[in-house]
Formats: structure tokens, C-alpha cells, sequence
């Protein structure tokens, strides 16, 4: 392919592709993404193949393997065209009868269909699925369509257009003045104005300057930056040179986590290809404007995802924040001006310069504008990867999209934010959701992952949980940090141990108005959020804890028993046989009962008890009582 | 445990030599060929870079992604990402240090396991997850636990 040399180049090549395909001939596209992959994706891919060609279709049918759709639960994804049949759950069994039933047939296989549970209805088209229907998919959209590694998928879309209009068109003032009243905010954590720090970088002195992805998403049980990177990299590729035009660098980095491979070999190929078509390297598309990018990879140190750290780990050293008083903007990597976005925020603005301001402005709210992906995961019954337009409620998000709490379990609440947001009781469920709305909630937007709880969790494991992990992750550079998660993991490990004292809620209160005010990054400033929003929303469940030795939950190992209730056991010995630890005394006809002394709450008596018994409970905040075994189960047996 | 190769060694440093910023990235690559970094590997390092040998140990101890221990024969990684913890990845990861008598971060004796926590795998639609030698495992329970180690010699 020889290199583009203008905007007219594009649409040539472009309109050339579009006539090429003929959007009549049956095409499978598969979702290929991460979550996917773990699913079989693979498997399935295979399948096609070998059918196709067992039945001489290869050349009749075409087979795109696409970036994550979406809807992770259901996994993997095929979708037929021209008739956009979608099937879920698909493996390489059902690839021959889909070949000839749907391929050849035009006959749709009922079982591989969505079934809405609620009315048993059968939906034919993804667009129709509940999980879909309420979303907005603007960013997330060429993931449906493109095949990663082939970046004429993407100009087949209108990719580069954004690039192509940027370099021809516009000043990069013009561009600058577009993305600052398209007023986006920055999808990585903080929502500051990307408008205004790419001005910052532009105005401050020092050359070169530099323009940075971050794809460091650490945010444990979020996954949309990486969905983006490994499906579509063409669209960040796109923001990123449109940026670094805005900005005036001549040189970009790609911050990915090693822990991301898919991610990080779909972005090499999305990298020779663009450089191979002129979108990257000297003279862009003929405008004189010069760019390129290195991809680094991330080590595996959540701090460094906080933008001085991340660019410490660029420069080869430990990933830890710098002072504060400093700003990236005007001196990052080599001391020299850096702008950095996360990796949503750059695969917003090709949409911005295509679109215009205007149009990105008519969606969202007020101080948010544009949609936001979630990555809605947890207790809930349709997990995945969800856009919806800033605003949306919350209650819209887990019940509508989400279908609710999995195994029809009560709500309790859903953390954003990751370890520095908080969690939002039930009463907050009909919060719109922005970046101020949720901050308000004592929460925050961070970078969009919303973990559903039902009734089953206990919330100060959870705080525990967020403190712990942020205890390994603190870099240990500042004092308030380092201790302060310390002390907090101390009192909470107490807390869940049944070894809570008065006084201690209030000191937790205290250690964290502490780190608020005195840490020196972000992970300091907001470590002590998940624990602060579970006392504000949940202070009776600390109360228990300390007070009564209980945990409402019924999760912290130390504060419950085990205990099979006499009255419903069957005595079918499966606890006793499963008991790793030959806890469980019982014989066929006789109760079977717990010894306390040995027994480790490993729970697995719980889980294999058979529902129809349900004898095995957990108790809390009062003792076992005794079981007579000689009532015996014998009078029972049914 | 097999034998580092200091000639592969000395082929990954020549791929960096005359770069900036390279020691994570040139880590990176010595931990995905040998699974660990051994001391002879940091000597090598800091002798053909010429950079002290606590800053490779500074760095190598610092991110999660680099082992200054060796690891055993098969690598379980049990996800305790928010979403995995939520559904009950706390009891996976106990029945497997109790099945293999180890804690996390550790390798067992006879070197068949290395045990790891990881925050996050992003699959969360099929948590709780463990992934062992690369296969995911999904929608675990604890009694799944000890048929699946059973599968790796």
C-alpha cells in the first residue's frame, strides 16, 4: 500500500475499500476481546474456519475477528450480516449448524438467541438485547466492526477523517479551541479539562514536548481502556496525533500494562500500519506535521498510573509520583512539557473534530459532557462493558442494562471509582452519574468501573479489602500514605476479626482526613475513600462488628459459624464427605454436625448442602447451639 | 529449575544497548524468557550497561511484574480483582493455599506451583477466575480447586 499524501488520498482510499465489499455477502464477525479469549473465542474462530472450509464457503462468507462487543457474560459473541443475527454463548459445537442452518439455510437458530428472562421473548438483533438497546455506543462503536489488525476496517469506518480535517483544516489553535468547548474532561480518574492542560502544555516552554496514553488502568475490575486498546487502537492512535498537533509535540508514548498482551501486540501492528499509511512519521498525510510513537510497557505498580509516576516508569525508574508543586504539563518526562490522557479520553476526540463541539455537547449534562463506558462487573446479572451518555442513573445502569442482582439478591450497593472512589447505598440509585454527582456521593467517577454488591457482602471486608490493596500498591514515598494505610489496614483487620475496639471508627475518621490533606498524590489523597464511604453509608454494619462481635454479611470468617441446622438435615453425607478437614461428624440417617474446634470455614459444607435441605447455615454474634444427634434423622427420612 | 542462558541474556541487553530509559523495559523481557531474574542476570546487566546493581534491584523489587525468586514448574494466578472478591474469590485463593500449603507469592518445595495473587485479570464476567499456565479457569468454586491442580504434573 503506498502512503497517503492528502486528505484527498483518504477518501479515495476509503470510498476504494467501501466499493470493494459487498455488504450482501454473508459475513461472521467474532468477538475476540480478552474476556472472549478466556471463553473460548479461539476455539470458536477455528471452528468457522474448518467448516467454511469443509463446505467450500471461504471465498462465499467472510470472517472478521472484532475487539470486545461488550457483553462479557455472554461470551463469545458471533454476529451474522447482513441480517445482524447475534448469538451468544456460542462454541465450536454450534459452528456446523450455524454454517448450514443460518449461512446457507437464511434459518435462525432459536437457542443460541438472547432470551429475555422477565418475558421469554427471543431477540434476533444485538440492538434489541436490553444489555444494548439502552446504550449509547459512540466511542465503543468501532469495536463491533473492526478487526484490530487490519487498519482499512477502520478507515471503512471514517477513520483518520478526524486526523485528515485537524492537519488540512484547522489551525492547532482551531483544534485546541474545539476540544476546550467540547469541554471534555479526562476519562482516566480526575475528569480535569483535557482542553485546558493540552493548552498548558502548548504554552509552557521547553522542547520537545511530549504527548502520552496512559493504558496503566490499574482500577482492579475495569477493563475498558484495554477493551478500547486491543479492539480499536486506530481510534486512540487518531486522538493521540490529533493531540499531538494541537499541542505541538513531536513525539508521543503508549503506556501499557504488560499484563495487557493482546492490547500491546494489536497496538505494534495498529503502530506499523499507521506509519505505513502516512498517519504517523514525517509528513502526515502531506501537511508537514511529523510524528511518532514508542510503546512502553507497564511493569505491574498501580501508582505508577498517577501521571508523574507514569512518567518516571517511562524514563526507566521507579514508578513513583514526584512532588506535586510541579506539573506534568509543563515538566514531565525528561523534565520536558508532557500531556497526558488516559486512553478513552483520546478515543473521544477523533469523534470531536469529526462531529464538531456543538454536537458533542448536546449529550450528557451540564458539567459532563459526551458518554462515559463503565465496566459493570460484580453481583450483577449481565456483566460487561456499557456507554451510556453522562447523566444516566445509576438504577438505569444495574437494573436496565445490567438486568439486576444475579440469583435475585437484594442491592447493597456499587462502588465506582475503583480503590479511590467510594460506594453508593441503595438510596442513591436514582443519582445521575457524572463526574460532580459522584463526587458529591462521596464517591468519584475515577475511570469508570462499577462494582455491584449484593446483600452478601460485608462492607467492612470490603474497605479492608481496598485499604489492603492499596497498602501494597502505596509507593511508601509519603509518610501519610505509607503509615496511614497501615494503621488503617491494622484497625479494619481488627475490625473484621471480631477484635474492634470503641474509638476505632472515630480514629479511622481521623487517619484519613490526614492523608486527604497530606498525601502526595492521588493514591494518598483518596486511599481512604473506600473506608470513609462505608462508615458515612453503612456505620451500623462497623457498629455490629465492634460492639457486638457480629457481621451482618455473614462473610468475616472470624465472626461466623457454621452450622447445620437438625431439623433440616437429610443426613446425605456430602458435607462430611467434601470437609477438607474431616469436621463434619455423620452417618447415613444420623444429623450431621460441625465440630467448631476443627472446623476452618472454608465454607464448602454451604455450598454442597442441596438447596432442597438447605440445612447448613452461617451464624453470627451468638453462639452454636448443641445438637442432639440422637433426636437422629432416621424419623425424618423421607 | 533450568539453567539460565547468559547468551540469551547478552542477546536481550544488545537489543537495548544505546538506549534511554530501558532498564523496565529490558527487565520485562528477561522475565518473560526466564519466568525469573537471577542474580548472575543483574550482575550481567550491570557489568555490560554499567549501572549500579541497586538501582536493577530497586526497579526489580519495585514492579509486581518481576520475580527476584524462581518460580515453579506451573504459575496459578487467582484474580482477586473488586469484582472477583465480590464473588467470593477470598475462599479460592484459602483452598488453595491450604491444598498446596503454601501462602501466596510462595512456590512449593518439590517447585510444581508458584502461587500468585493478581489484581485484576479483566474477565470479570467469569469470575471468580484463577488462571494457571496462561488457561483461564472460570466461575470457580472451592471445591473445583483440587481437580484442577490435579490436571498439572
Amino acid at each position: 500500500m503506498p502512503r497517503l499524501n492528502s486528505k484527498e488520498d483518504l477518501k479515495a482510499l476509503r470510498r476504494k475499500i467501501v466499493a470493494k465489499r459487498d455488504l450482501n455477502k454473508p459475513y461472521i464477525t467474532l468477538c475476540s476481546g480478552t474476556a472472549c479469549h478466556a471463553t473460548g473465542s479461539d476455539a470458536v474462530a477455528v471452528a468457522i474456519q474448518e467448516e467454511l472450509e469443509k463446505q467450500c464457503l471461504t471465498e462465499k462468507v467472510g470472517l472478521r475477528r472484532t475487539g470486545c462487543h461488550g457483553f462479557c457474560e455472554r461470551g463469545p459473541i458471533i454476529i451474522i450480516y447482513p441480517e445482524e443475527i447475534c448469538y451468544l454463548n456460542v462454541t465450536p459445537e454450534d459452528v456446523p449448524e450455524i454454517i448450514t442452518k443460518t449461512i446457507k439455510g437464511k434459518e435462525i437458530i432459536e437457542r443460541l438467541l438472547y432470551t429475555d428472562s422477565s418475558t421469554g421473548e427471543r431477540m434476533v438483533h444485538e440492538q434489541d438485547i436490553p444489555f444494548y438497546k439502552y446504550q449509547t455506543r459512540l466511542v465503543f462503536s468501532g469495536n463491533l466492526w473492526v478487526d484490530p489488525t487490519n487498519i482499512e476496517d477502520y478507515i471503512a469506518l471514517g477513520g483518520y477523517r478526524g486526523l485528515a480535517k485537524a492537519l488540512h483544516e484547522m489551525t492547532p489553535e482551531e483544534v485546541l479551541a474545539e476540544v476546550k468547548s467540547a469541554n471534555l474532561r479526562g476519562r482516566g480518574g480526575g475528569g480535569f479539562p483535557a482542553g485546558r492542560k493540552w493548552e498548558t502544555t502548548r504554552n509552557a516552554p521547553g522542547e520537545p514536548k511530549y504527548v502520552i496514553v496512559n493504558c496503566d488502568e490499574g482500577d482492579p475490575g475495569a477493563y475498558m481502556d484495554r477493551s478500547i486498546m486491543e479492539g480499536n487502537p486506530h481510534r486512540v492512535l487518531e486522538g493521540l496525533t490529533i493531540a499531538a498537533y494541537a499541542i505541538g509535540a513531536s513525539h508521543g508514548f503508549i503506556y501499557v500494562r504488560q499484563e495487557y498482551p493482546l492490547a500491546v501486540s494489536n497496538l505494534a501492528i495498529a503502530l506499523e500500519q499507521a506509519k505505513e499509511y502516512g498517519f504517523l512519521g514525517e509528513d502526515i498525510l502531506g501537511s508537514g506535521f511529523k510524528f511518532d510513537v514508542v510503546v512502553h510497557r507497564g511493569a505491574g505498580a498501580f501508582v505508577s498510573g498517577e501521571s508523574s509516576a507514569l512518567m518516571n516508569a517511562i524514563e526507566g525508574k521507579v514508578g513513583e509520583p514526584r512532588p506535586k508543586y510541579i506539573h506534568t504539563s509543563e515538566s514531565g518526562v525528561w523534565d520536558k512539557p508532557s500531556n497526558l490522557n488516559n486512553v478513552e479520553t483520546y478515543a473521544t476526540v477523533p469523534l470531536i473534530l469529526e462531529k464538531g463541539a456543538d454536537w458533542f455537547t448536546s449529550i450528557g449534562t451540564e458539567g459532563s459532557k459526551g458518554t462515559k463506558i463503565f465496566s459493570l462487573v460484580g453481583t450483577v446479572n449481565n456483566t460487561g462493558l456499557v456507554e451510556v451518555p453522562m447523566g444516566t442513573t445509576l438504577r438505569d445502569i444495574i437494573y436496565k442494562i445490567g438486568g439486576g442482582i444475579r440469583g435475585g439478591k437484594k442491592f447493597k450497593g456499587v462502588q465506582t471509582g475503583g480503590p479511590s472512589g467510594g460506594i453508593i447505598p441503595e438510596q442513591y440509585l436514582d443519582s445521575p452519574v457524572d463526574f460532580d454527582e459522584l463526587t458529591k456521593l462521596g464517591s468519584m467517577m475515577g475511570s469508570g468501573g462499577m462494582i455491584v454488591m449484593d446483600e452478601d457482602t460485608c462492607v467492612v471486608d470490603l474497605a479492608r479489602y481496598f485499604v489492603d490493596f492499596l497498602c501494597e500498591e502505596s509507593c511508601g514515598k509519603c509518610v501519610p500514605c505509607r503509615e496511614g494505610l497501615k494503621r488503617m489496614r491494622e484497625i479494619l483487620n481488627d475490625i473484621v476479626a471480631g477484635k474492634g475496639k470503641e474509638g476505632d471508627i472515630a480514629l479511622l475518621e481521623e487517619i484519613a482526613t490526614v492523608m486527604k490533606k497530606a498525601s502526595l498524590c492521588a493514591l494518598g489523597t483518596t486511599a481512604a475513600n473506600p473506608a470513609l464511604s462505608t462508615i458515612r453509608y453503612f456505620r451500623d454494619e462497623y457498629e455490629a462488628h465492634i460492639t457486638e462481635r457480629r457481621c451482618p454479611a455473614l462473610v468475616c470468617k472470624e465472626l461466623i459459624s457454621y452450622y447445620i441446622e437438625p431439623e433440616k438435615c437429610i443426613a446425605c453425607l456430602l458435607c462430611s464427605k467434601n470437609c477438607p478437614e474431616d469436621a463434619i461428624e455423620g452417618e447415613k440417617k444420623t444429623i450431621h454436625v460441625i465440630d467448631q474446634t476443627k472446623c476452618i470455614k472454608c465454607g464448602i459444607c454451604y455450598d454442597v448442602c442441596p438447596p432442597k435441605a438447605g440445612a447448613v447455615t452461617k451464624i453470627s454474634g451468638k453462639p452454636v447451639p448443641a445438637t442432639d444427634t440422637r433426636s437422629g434423622a432416621e424419623n425424618r427420612t423421607r | 529449575m533450568a539453567k539460565i542462558d547468559m547468551r540469551k541474556v547478552d542477546e536481550i541487553i544488545d537489543r537495548y544497548k544505546g538506549e534511554e530509559g530501558f532498564l523496565i523495559q529490558l527487565l520485562l523481557d528477561l522475565q518473560s524468557e526466564f519466568n525469573w531474574i537471577s542474580p548472575e542476570t543483574i550482575a550481567r546487566i550491570s557489568e555490560q550497561m554499567r549501572i549500579p546493581k541497586s538501582q536493577i534491584y530497586r526497579i526489580a523489587s519495585f514492579y509486581k511484574a518481576m520475580s527476584l525468586k524462581p518460580v515453579g514448574r506451573h504459575i496459578i494466578q487467582v484474580c482477586l480483582g473488586t469484582a472477583c472478591q465480590v464473588r467470593g474469590a477470598p475462599k479460592i485463593l484459602d483452598r488453595i493455599e491450604e491444598n498446596l500449603k503454601i501462602k501466596e507469592g510462595a512456590t512449593t518445595s518439590d517447585m510444581r506451583f508458584s502461587l500468585k495473587r493478581v489484581n485484576c485479570l479483566g474477565c470479570c464476567a467469569m469470575g471468580p477466575v484463577i488462571v494457571v499456565d496462561g488457561i483461564y479457569h472460570g466461575k470457580i468454586t472451592p471445591l473445583m480447586v483440587e481437580n484442577i491442580l490435579e490436571q498439572y504434573e
